[in-house]
């Protein structure tokens, strides 16, 4: 079983395809995989269809798939701060589902879960809820939504043993579990591989089924509102 | 004489009770965290997964790997907890948190809520907005009262896409305190210097006694 590669380029090797979907973790810049985005713009992928609660920046994050124009479709919750994306949008050359953030959470835990739809009332009686099942029980309105099942997940977690079991740091966890567990594969970036026996089995949030691929490396984790209060 | 930004997160700070577990959001709801009565002890969640946000960070406390909902840096306290998102929606969906104190572009008189889209202008996305207001126990909306033409927010039917249906319990504006009730919104408290005759006049849902 080999699971650690040398590079994201290496660990993306032979799973990238045009018009593919790709779920990715990350709330803002926050926790997300930068390395493995870095790969696919290098690769050129074309026409992709990407599930990720935001789009990264104009010059980091999933924006420099924006600006190579390799993203076909977004589905997303919220994509302010990128005036690339409001450009190819408003210009008619990139698709945008709009998704409520726990319903997008929720639809990568389900496809990873194997659990093809769920009820919920989040968006009943909005434009989300146009087209949808709805359902009645007890006495109160659910919409159906669908699982999300990707082709490829692209993660990024703080450190992971060398079968895949990661551990997340802080508020840097967000999408990243859900997301992993929703592609058909899953590659996974970290800042620390280190050996089985490291990591206290009682403390890993994502246990190694859910990782295929695995790479370390060195991240930016740029920060997007820099907020502090003078000591 | 209106409240002002301040006062009116001072005044949404006096629903807060002790014990409870509460999501605020971006803008006036975010001062919140300055005014929680002494002796009040809440636990405040960001939906990016945490429970128990500590104050901002200094210079040399800055982590990129901790922000809130809002991607601005923050603490943690000795009692937060993280998680993912889906779980964070989960406790949000499933009615654990008990209040959400959050803004809006409009509201009607039935409790429906918009804050998310204006059609025709730059569309961001609703974000968590649609799961708070589907989901909190409590909600409670901060606003102002009337908007730059002096037209009434607080409406008979909301203009702009909704948000959710029927969800806001309270609304706390620049001039006072209203409910949503049976029939319409209901006046519970005018901000210092403003009368009923006044609120009333600068509202165009329907003001039940």
């Amino acid at each position: 079983m080999k699971k650690v590669y040398g590079s994201a380029n290496e660990a993306l090797d032979g799973l990238l395809f045009d018009g593919m979907t790709i779920a990715a973790g990350g709330f803002g810049l926050c926790g997300i995989p930068e390395l493995l985005i870095d790969a696919i713009r290098e690769a050129g992928t074309k026409d992709i269809t990407i599930a990720s609660n935001n789009c990264g920046v104009d010059d980091f994050g999933l924006g420099v798939l924006l600006k190579t124009r390799q993203i076909k479709k977004m589905m997303s919750s919220y994509v302010g701060e990128n005036a690339e994306f409001m450009r190819q949008y408003l210009s008619g050359e990139l698709e945008l589902e709009f998704n409520p953030q726990g319903t997008l959470a929720e639809r990568m835990r389900a496809g990873g879960a194997g659990i093809a739809g769920f009820y919920t009332k989040t968006g009943v009686g909005t434009v989300i809820a146009e087209g949808k099942e709805h359902k009645e029980f007890g006495g109160e309105t659910y919409i159906l939504e669908r699982g999300i099942f990707a082709d490829l997940s692209i993660v990024k977690a703080w450190k992971a043993d060398t079968t895949g079991n990661a551990i997340f740091r802080k508020t840097a966890r967000n999408f990243n579990p859900p997301a992993a567990k929703c592609g058909r594969v899953c590659v996974l970036e970290v800042e620390e591989i280190v050996e089985p026996g490291t990591l206290d089995p009682d403390h890993i949030h994502l246990p190694g089924i859910y990782v295929n691929r695995l790479i370390q490396g060195q991240h930016e984790k740029r920060i997007e509102q820099r907020t502090v209060r003078t000591a | 004489m209106a409240w002002d930004r301040n006062q009116m997160a001072a005044r949404a700070a006096q629903e807060l009770q002790d014990g409870m577990y509460v999501n605020l959001g971006i803008g006036i709801p975010t001062l919140v965290a300055n005014y929680i009565p002494e002796g009040v002890q809440v636990t405040l969640q960001s939906e990016n997964g945490m429970l128990g946000i500590g104050p901002f960070p200094t210079e040399n406390e800055v982590d990129a790997d901790l922000i809130n909902a809002g991607k601005q840096t923050v603490t943690a306290l000795p009692n937060t907890a993280y998680f993912d998102s889906a779980e964070s929606f989960a406790m949000i969906r499933g009615g654990k948190i008990n209040m959400a104190i959050l803004g809006a572009m409009e509201v009607a008189e039935n409790g429906d809520i918009a804050n998310w889209m204006i059609p025709g202008k730059l569309v961001k996305g609703m974000g968590g907005a649609m799961d708070l207001v589907a989901g909190v126990e409590r909600v409670i909306v901060v606003m102002d009262h009337t908007n730059k033409a002096g037209e009434s927010k607080l409406l008979k039917a909301c203009t702009l896409p909704l948000t959710a249906q029927g969800v806001v319990k309270r609304i706390i504006t620049n001039l006072g305190v209203l409910d949503v009730v049976e029939g319409g919104l209901k006046i519970i408290e005018c901000a210092e210097g403003v009368t009923e005759d006044e609120i009333r006049a600068a509202t165009e849902a329907a003001i039940v006694n």
